[in-house]
């Protein structure tokens, strides 16, 4: 199967675009690159690219929550970012943090952001063309948009109302079962007690993607997320991992190349949910129920 | 001057703006890990507190400790923070390792421009070649 074909059998194709198509067609949309290390862009990116840094340009300073509109306008401003301009978000890690940033925009509504399907990964094993010039961009006048959370991200109280309908912990394997938190003299991953939400089925996110970053088609990804979790694209999904990074990859993969129309994701993830007083856990391989 | 105060000191007297470029510098200084070990990597240690996969090794005796990382190109920051690392300790007795400060990270002044959370892997790191140190010397 071409790319192409491969991705035009996506639920929304117009979200994900190749590397040969970004290559002729650089001037023509804002490159955006959202790393996990926050160094990479500097040490060469995609001509034109600029960088955004999930951590510290799209978090709020204070609060553990995502920019207000005001914010939101501020940084989009001034990075050169105009509400009508089509945005292209890639990143390292097969794409984790520029899903995380796919996300963000679309918390405020932007309406053409699209991700480089194989990402930053992809680009440089291609040898195509890399730079280490910051793009000097004119600032510009982004509207202050409220940010509507409701449709697309979830909070600790909804998932109790939600449970039975799908929960996809995307974690690895060891922080499902819980297992990765016992282990003697090591640091733990930030939260006091490990394990999984009751009912959650674990897909890890990394079954998602080829070897080259690149999304698997979508036939292989109903078989990971519909045929064997049992779970029917007509339900409403969360997903969730540790802070919510990886399973905005998830999150994408469900809602955009697969259709699942409500799918939210739940960024307080296990940082929250394994910190909080008296919600229920479930330890092992098995989901076990919300109770 | 300890060579971890020199680092801190000159990370604090970086204005802000260039703080990024330098931990960049020390990314791209960092030594490779001698041959034995790039031909056998389960020699080393994984850190699992850094989401890019750096690996460390601690050997040598208590009088001379020789710490060797190993980080791909592609996190710099990581390896940046390996750079620090390698720079204040390797080659130093077991007992100036263990004396330093667990809070040596947080004195460059790296978490308000990369996030608690990407130092904390560099406290991951510190923490190991500690642990590894003790290893080293009660063996």
């Amino acid at each position: 199967m071409t790319k192409e074909a491969k991705i035009s059998e996506y639920a929304h194709p117009e979200v994900l675009v190749t590397t040969e198509w970004l290559a002729e067609n650089l001037g023509k949309v804002v490159v955006v690159e959202s790393n996990e290390d926050i160094l990479l862009y500097d040490t060469c990116h995609i001509p034109s690219a600029i960088k955004l840094d999930w951590h510290t340009d799209l978090n709020d300073k204070i609060r553990r929550d995502y920019l207000n509109g005001e914010g939101f306008a501020k940084l989009m401003s001034a990075k050169g970012i105009s509400r009508e301009d089509t945005i292209v978000i890639y990143g390292d890690k097969s794409n984790w943090w520029a899903a995380y940033a796919f996300w963000v925009f679309k918390l405020f509504g932007h309406e053409n952001v699209c991700l480089l399907d194989g990402g930053r990964l992809k680009w440089v094993a291609e040898g195509r063309e890399l730079s280490k010039e910051v793009p000097a961009r004119p600032t510009t006048n982004y509207p202050v948009v409220e940010r509507h959370d409701s449709k697309i991200r979830a909070f600790r109280d909804d998932i109790a109302k939600h449970t039975p309908a799908p929960l996809i912990d995307i974690r690895s394997p060891q922080e499902y079962t819980g297992e990765r938190l016992h282990m003697p003299d090591y640091p733990n991953e930030g939260a006091a007690r490990g394990g999984h939400i009751p009912s959650a089925k674990n897909v890890p996110w990394g079954k998602l993607v080829q070897e080259d970053s690149t999304f698997k088609p979508k036939s292989e990804l109903e078989q990971l997320l519909f045929v064997e979790t049992g779970f029917s694209p007509n339900d409403p999904f969360i997903t969730y991992c540790r802070i919510g990074e990886r399973s905005s990859l998830t999150w994408f993969a469900l809602k955009y190349l697969l259709g699942v129309k409500d799918v939210r994701n739940y960024d307080g993830s296990w940082t929250e949910w394994g910190n909080l007083v008296g919600v229920p856990i479930a330890v092992g391989e098995e989901p076990g129920v919300f109770a | 001057m300890k060579p971890e105060q020199e680092i801190a000191e000159e990370f604090q007297l970086t204005p802000d703006a260039q703080k990024l470029e330098l931990l960049l510098e020390y990314s791209e200084s960092l030594p490779e890990p001698p041959a034995r070990y790039g031909e056998n990597p389960h020699l080393m240690e994984r850190v699992e507190e850094c989401q890019a996969p750096v690996f460390i090794a601690v050997e040598g005796t208590a009088e001379k400790v020789d710490i060797f990382f190993s980080a791909p190109e592609e996190a710099p920051t990581t390896r940046g923070f390996a750079a620090i690392l390698n720079r204040a300790l390797h080659g130093r007795p077991a007992k100036e390792i263990l004396e330093l400060s667990d809070d040596f990270p947080s004195e460059l002044g790296l978490e308000k421009l990369i996030s608690p959370l990407r130092v904390r892997g560099m406290r991951g790191m510190l923490f190991r070649i500690k642990r590894k140190t003790k290893e080293l010397v009660s063996e």
